[in-house]
């Protein structure tokens, strides 16, 4: 019993190892004093001087400022579009083409990112040259080419909350003189809203850390975070990338932990609220 | 129970040969009915029989194939749900989760544009007469399921709405608590004046309810009529049979006078005597339906006589308020028969008893289909 007790134990800590020790180490060793990444100065760390260079790193700080308003530019639109997509697939039945325009908004989920960048450049080069739009390439495009593939991420995610969705719900308020426009913003848009939201999220973060399409359909001054430490690393891993991703990870970590434990306080109260519920008379 | 004001010269809910066709199958069946106005009118019937697709093109979710509904004289084709002068109340209930009770039941007078002050009185009467005004701030999840019924039916009736429609009204509630609701559901009607259309697959509920019933089968209306009319004069095998439960024998006709007729049946030693007339061709084959708390049965081994066989009980099943019995007869057929427990001390039938059951002349309906 002991035995198998400590087995599992072993399995459990090696397996967390395996995940996080890389992240770990990374951010003990954005204390180092050393210019070497892999060198332990063990006299003069730990430091937070590669903290201070960071924020006096105004190149990267302008990239972090990029990604941000890209990754916030294009989840707004692909949580509008994929929830237009998504209510599409589930709410209007089986019209000509559902098969069709399901596959195709969910399809760059499968798509190899090196073509979907690919095809994205080869769009816009063709576009310029025949309606002079967009005009060369920077934020614009790379917000459009993050809204295409992001997309297909909030549909998946407001589509599976639509297909749980009591259809009752939009018939009552139907039924009570709500015209269809008002059902929606009164009734189904409040209560798919948490999906949106995680679709939002899902699109945010996924927008924030791609490369590759990112890479195809940017133009000078336009280079995202990720892009800036991908040119950097080549040139050699400076530790004020370590600080800098120690910092995201802590920003994500906080917000992870938080999001928990609001959600399992509200499942509580609600579980608690549903017993007192049934334990009153009728 | 008071008499129900119910206006019978006044048509209020018209259907005229409606029929709904989804593809190749025919929910409902070229149906035609009028409703009074003040009456609680129930389609009763079981799953897939059209109750549902018919309530819901009254409600205007979905639309006739072909054939015209019309409420209080107005055509209802090409009206929407939404414009409609008739709520529902959902078998889901279908409580906007993240709304209060008091939004739940404020949001069709909202709809109407009805001012703030107005619509605040009006619910917090609403709340008052289904008796949840203490409860106007909790959120549906908070409240039980009797009390998320009466919210339902206070948001449905809000409005004032000529019709209700009601899906199985009481299908989610326990069975103390829906003979309660279900005299609470009258009394509100009777208070308010409603007409209601009661959708559902219970009779008892149906029978409760009822000041009508519709029996549907497969997708038309077999029959209309009072709740004792239906089950005291079922004009098919199908009613007398879907409606509480009832002895069914084959037989022929022998003898077919104004007054009264007589009837060999296959599985009986005996002829049964009707006490009144039949249209029924001669010789021509008829079903004889006897309901079991109209048959007689006392101890005894010599069956003589006209409604009279014999037999042996083979089944008991007590009730507390009454006992089933099930009587194999000499033929072989198994009769059921159940007897009121009126007498404390009595010694009562027990297994494998000789028994000889009777029935009254008047008892027995004879259906030709």
């Amino acid at each position: 019993m002991n035995d198998r007790g400590l087995f599992r134990k072993s399995i459990l800590g090696l397996g967390l190892a395996f995940l996080y020790v890389p992240i770990l180490s990374m951010m003990f060793f954005s204390f180092n004093n050393s210019r070497l990444v892999t060198v332990w100065d063990a006299e003069n760390s730990p430091t937070l001087r590669w903290y201070v260079r960071l924020f006096e790193n105004e190149q990267l700080l302008g990239a972090a400022w990029i990604s941000i308003k890209i990754a916030a530019l294009s989840a707004s639109g692909a949580a509008i579009l994929g929830t237009l997509a998504g209510l599409v697939l589930t709410r209007f039945g089986p019209f000509r083409g559902r098969a069709l325009l399901s596959a195709m908004t969910t399809a760059p989920l499968v798509m190899p990112e090196v073509i979907m960048g690919i095809a994205m450049l080869l769009l816009f080069v063709a576009l310029e040259q025949m309606i002079g739009w967009p005009e060369g390439r920077g934020l614009l495009t790379i917000t459009i080419a993050h809204v295409t593939f992001t997309m297909a991420y909030v549909t998946v995610v407001v589509q599976s909350r639509l297909a749980g969705f009591d259809d009752a719900l939009e018939e009552a308020a139907l039924d009570l003189g709500a015209k269809p426009a008002t059902v929606f913003f009164k009734i189904t848009l409040p209560l798919i809203m948490p999906a949106i939201v995680s679709g939002w999220l899902l699109a945010f973060t996924l927008s924030w850390d791609d490369v590759v399409i990112s890479q195809f359909v940017s133009g000078p001054g336009s280079s995202t975070l990720p892009m800036e430490i991908f040119s950097r690393v080549r040139r050699g891993v400076s530790p004020d990338i370590n600080a800098l991703a120690t910092i995201m990870v802590l920003i994500v970590a906080t917000g992870v932990v938080a999001s928990t434990i609001w959600m399992k306080r509200q499942e509580r109260k609600r579980a608690l609220e549903e017993q007192m519920a049934r334990s009153d008379t009728p | 129970m008071a008499e129900r004001v119910v206006d019978r010269q006044n048509q209020y809910l018209r259907i005229e040969s409606v029929t709904k066709r989804f593809g190749d199958f025919v929910a409902v069946d070229n149906v035609s009915l009028s409703i009074f106005k003040g009456e609680i009118f129930c389609l009763l019937g079981g799953s897939g029989c059209g109750k549902t697709t018919l309530l819901r093109m009254l409600a205007g979710f979905e639309s006739p194939t072909s054939g015209r509904i019309l409420i209080d004289g107005q055509d209802m084709s090409g009206i929407p749900p939404y414009e409609r002068p008739v709520n529902m109340m959902f078998q889901s209930y279908a409580l906007f989760p993240h709304m209060t009770v008091a939004a739940n039941v404020a949001f069709g007078l909202e709809q109407e544009g009805v001012a703030r002050p107005e619509i605040e009185r009006r619910v917090r009467e609403m709340l008052d007469i289904v008796k949840l005004g203490e409860f106007a701030k909790r959120k549906p999840h908070q409240l039980s399921g009797g009390q998320r019924q009466r919210v339902a039916l206070a948001r449905a009736l809000i409005k004032k709405p000529k019709l209700l429609l009601l899906d199985e009204p009481l299908g989610a509630l326990d069975k103390k608590l829906r003979e309660h609701t279900q005299f609470e559901l009258i009394n509100l009607q009777e208070q308010l004046g409603v007409t209601f259309v009661v959708v559902t697959h219970d009779q008892e509920e149906a029978m409760t309810l009822a000041s009508r019933i519709g029996v549907m089968n497969k997708g038309q209306i077999v029959q209309v009529g009072t709740p004792t009319e239906i089950y005291e004069f079922p004009n098919s095998r199908f009613v007398a049979d879907f409606i509480g439960s009832v002895n069914m024998f084959e037989g022929r006709l022998i003898e077919d006078e104004p007054g009264h007729v007589r009837i060999r049946c296959d599985d009986l030693d005996t002829t049964v005597f009707v006490s009144h007339g039949i249209s029924a061709a001669p010789d021509a084959r008829v079903f004889v339906a006897i309901r079991p708390e109209k048959i007689e049965m006392t101890r005894g081994q010599a069956a003589e006589g006209e409604n009279c066989v014999g037999g042996v009980v083979r089944e008991i099943a007590y009730m507390g308020d009454m006992s089933v019995y099930l009587v194999r007869l000499d033929g072989g057929r198994t009769v059921r028969v159940t007897i009121p427990n009126i007498e404390r001390h009595e010694e009562r039938i027990v297994w494998d008893e000789r028994v000889v059951l009777r029935w009254q002349p008047s008892s027995p309906v004879v259906l030709t289909q």
